[in-house]
């Protein structure tokens, strides 16, 4: 790796050590008493939980942070109870996003389904997107075209940049380092560029659809891409100069919101959380969807299962999808940008003035969609945040009777109090900000 | 008399002596308040320019006029006192702040000759050094009002009847109090060598020649550099500035002291802190550097040899602060309070012991090499057993919390 003494060592398929797992899974123990916060009230949870620290209760403060606060990332509220500044117990409430997402996707047809459920990690919007398709594409039993697989990947890897980005332009933000947040924006705006040119938009693209992605890229997208790959890792050195190396970064974030392997995958934390703690766990190598199974990458995991574990992976990541990027560069296939199956993908406009057929799949296609068999299925992708998967059952109508996102920042949020325990509110800034949530997909 | 040392004040005192000294203190309060203005929007290009943005460019030339709209604008906002804090200290606690930031402003020497007249210049006739006041007590004053200023943040935190801001004022007093001793101990260095409190006698002591005939004899070098280096990181500390600005940190504590502050009083908070900088920055310069002392390069102007010397020194720390701020990540709490109690404190104190066996030893005509090994054995001596004894501490702390929860 390139990090100096960075504590993330890259290793595929390695299995995590297994420091002391007899004290490891008293902890668990403790900690599974203590989580009793999440699941009734504060005074049941006091009497159960067995109580921290003082009896005294004189010399707590409950703390309201957020929904408007600057370091929650968006609207997370957090319910601290505090003793001077130490942190006791806190309490995520979530919900001040909420949209009825997920309920509108039984509103929408399956064509439509995309540019709702871009709208939920509007970090990385593709991968939501993707998720969303390779169910669809299961319930339809199509293959897509090779092309439009390999430009899914080079899409998504561009936004799992685009979403390390900004991780760590938040992170160094949330630290204090201000400098910081301003390269991260830099860096992921180069990026959004790439985005607009080959989508149209910036965010929210709808790019990838069921049966392909909405158009093929652009003339000279190599060019594009090639440049990107080639000004991005200098600026990773940067990162290094800046914040990896710096004293103080490390004091602020090395063992602060430390978590071990056993309470990651009981609290089924997936992404940078639970790769943090040595379980190398990344769909893109366990179940490979795409074509992950054709390029070569590794998987970054770290050994502490701390903020900076967390930090060092998702700068290590970004290394690495650059690595795949540059093999999507060379492997890109020629062919269809989507599927030529008229009943699910709407005909070129010249061919509507000439075919009645055209004409009326046009019509049909964007008034009342598809027809998909009927069934369920759950597709999972490795979004930059862990596993984002869409569970979906289908009726045999042009809707889905009931669409299910499974959010990774929602699931990896359920980690924050057992992180938060006992640290300093500072603490908790890192740990909210190495955790990374997007309110929007924790809502929806 | 305490405006004694002033050649202003041993002639006789009439009316233009009076207009004189009522002048420079108009002057001053204009200095300060411009370049407050000119420090706001200096910072807010030089982090724009290290971040890659433009920064402050549409109120007046280079948006020089930036932080006069920003003043304009919140003068005219509502002001608003929540209905739980604490009215009369509410209204207090911003006048707290910034008292004392002009008042330190007075002893500071901003220009004067002092390569042939003993750091005065002329105006109308009259003989006068370039500061406000010159008192005896010189440097006291400014530790002085740096304590005031610490009511201003914690009275105003507290008074704010909300939590945020009451842990911003906890946070104040602490993290101000402890770095004043480390802050205090290096200044005591410079006394050591300089043998006066008067921040006048202080530059004079530094422009008289030095080895060689060019290294300057400024008391970053002849007090070896390491005050001077606690002095800027205390002093940063003491400022609440990043990397250092935990009072007010607004990823935790929203606004810190001043989350409940609009309008004009929260102007005041703003000002006092940027005027705190400037007057650090100027502290560090006449302490360290040499004030304002510096070669008079073309004779007819000797006033404004000096006062250009100062700016160019000021000009360094303030850019460094600017610096600071816009690359170092922020300290927590308690890893600030290490580094001021069990770093700086032992490490100012010790080289002050240092300095003074030295000194002492020059006075007795001891043996240099071993006053120094000497003394180098002791701190050696004293260093290990404040190490063992923060070993022993923390030992002590961590398994205490393993009992408590594992």
């Amino acid at each position: 790796m390139n990090v100096t003494e960075t504590p993330a060592e890259s290793s595929v398929g390695e299995a995590p050590g297994e420091p002391a797992a007899a004290d490891s899974a008293e902890r668990v123990r403790r900690r599974g008493d203590d989580s009793a916060v999440l699941r009734m009230s504060d005074t049941e949870a006091a009497e159960i939980g067995g109580d921290p620290r003082t009896p005294d209760h004189d010399q707590r403060v409950l703390l309201n942070m957020g929904p408007s606060h600057p370091s929650t990332h968006g609207v997370l509220r957090l319910m601290l109870e505090l003793e001077g500044e130490t942190v006791l117990r806190s309490k995520p409430v979530v919900g001040y996003l909420h949209t009825g997402m997920e309920k509108q996707g039984e509103q929408l047809s399956y064509l439509q389904g995309c540019t709702n459920v871009t709208r939920m990690d509007y970090a990385s919007p593709l991968f939501t997107e993707l998720a969303f398709s390779l169910a669809t594409e299961k319930l339809l039993e199509i293959e897509i075209p090779e092309r439009a697989t390999w430009i899914r990947m080079l899409m998504c890897e561009f936004n799992r940049l685009a979403s390390h980005f900004l991780f760590m332009a938040s992170n160094g933000m949330d630290l204090g380092a201000v400098g910081m947040m301003i390269y991260g924006w830099r860096e992921r705006e180069e990026i959004l560029r790439f985005f607009e040119k080959v989508t149209g938009l910036r965010m929210n693209h709808n790019y990838i659809r069921p049966g392909g992605v909405a158009a093929d890229l652009p003339d000279g997208w190599q060019y594009d891409v090639a440049r990107l790959l080639e000004i991005i890792p200098p600026r990773l050195e940067e990162y290094d100069k800046l914040m990896t190396g710096q004293p103080i970064w490390r004091a602020r974030l090395q063992g602060v919101g430390a978590m071990a392997p056993e309470e990651a995958v009981a609290l089924s934390a997936t992404g940078p959380l639970l790769r943090s703690t040595g379980v190398a766990v990344d769909l893109r190598r366990d179940e490979p969807y795409l074509a992950y199974d054709r390029v070569e990458f590794d998987v970054i995991v770290g050994t502490y299962g701390d903020s900076y574990d967390r930090y060092a992976i998702r700068l290590n990541e970004i290394r690495e999808s650059i690595r795949i990027l540059h093999q999507i560069l060379d492997m890109m296939p020629p062919g269809d940008y989507r599927v030529q199956d008229k009943k699910i993908t709407p005909p070129p406009r010249a061919r509507i003035d000439e075919s009645m057929e055209a004409l009326i799949h046009h019509f049909k296609i964007f008034t009342e969609g598809y027809k998909v068999p009927a069934g369920e299925v759950y597709a999972a992708v490795e979004s930059p945040r862990g596993e984002l998967g869409v569970y979906m059952v289908s009726d045999g109508s042009s809707h889905p009777y009931r669409m299910h996102v499974r959010s990774p920042s929602f699931i990896n949020l359920q980690c924050l109090p057992h992180l938060m325990q006992y640290g300093l509110i500072a603490d908790g800034v890192a740990i909210i900000s190495s955790v990374d949530p997007i309110m929007g997909e924790v809502d929806r | 008399m305490i405006l004694a040392l002033d050649p202003l004040y041993l002639t006789n005192i009439g009316l233009a002596v009076v207009l004189i000294a009522l002048l420079k203190v108009v002057l001053a309060f204009a200095i300060v308040l411009v370049a407050v203005l000119f420090m706001v929007w200096f910072e807010r290009k030089v982090i724009a320019d290290m971040q890659h943005r433009i920064g402050p460019n549409i109120a007046g030339p280079w948006g020089l006029f930036q932080t006069l709209a920003d003043g304009l604008k919140l003068l005219m906002k509502e002001d608003l006192v929540p209905e739980h804090s604490n009215r009369f200290v509410f209204k207090l606690a911003p006048f707290l702040a910034i008292v004392p930031a002009f008042l330190t402003f007075a002893i500071i020497p901003i220009g004067g000759n002092f390569e042939s007249k003993g750091g005065s210049v002329r105006i109308f006739g009259y003989d006068t050094y370039l500061q406000v006041a010159d008192p005896p007590i010189g440097i006291l004053l400014f530790l002085a009002m740096s304590s005031i200023a610490v009511y201003g943040v914690m009275l105003a935190g507290w008074s704010s009847g909300s939590k945020f801001p009451l842990l911003g004022s906890v946070r104040a007093s602490a993290q101000m109090v402890s770095y004043e001793a480390a802050l205090g101990l290096s200044v005591l260095a410079v006394i050591l060598q300089t043998g006066s409190l008067s921040t006048h006698e202080m530059v004079a002591d530094q422009a008289a020649g030095g080895f060689l005939g060019f290294i300057p004899n400024w008391n970053i070098i002849v007090t070896g550099f390491v005050p001077f280096l606690i002095f800027l990181i205390a002093g940063t500390a003491e400022l609440n500035r990043p990397p250092f600005d935990l009072v007010e940190a607004e990823q935790e504590l929203v606004g810190g002291f001043h989350t409940e502050y609009s309008s004009f009083r929260f102007a005041i908070f703003f000002l006092a802190e940027y005027l705190n900088t400037i007057n650090m920055s100027a502290i560090i310069v006449t302490l360290f550097l040499g004030g304002p002392s510096g070669p008079v390069l073309i004779e007819g102007i000797d006033w404004a040899w000096g006062i250009l010397w100062f700016l160019v020194k000021l000009f360094v720390f303030l850019f460094a602060f600017v610096w600071f701020r816009a690359t170092l990540p922020r300290f927590r709490y308690d890893q600030l309070m290490d580094l001021g109690w069990k770093l700086l404190i032992p490490l100012s104190l010790g080289w002050f012991l240092f300095l003074a066996a030295l000194n002492i030893g020059n006075d007795r005509g001891w043996n240099p090499g071993v006053v120094v090994g000497v003394t180098i054995v002791g701190g050696f001596a004293g260093g290990a057993l404040l190490m063992a004894a923060i070993r022993t501490a923390r030992t002590e702390r961590i398994s205490q919390e393993v009992d408590a929860h594992g």
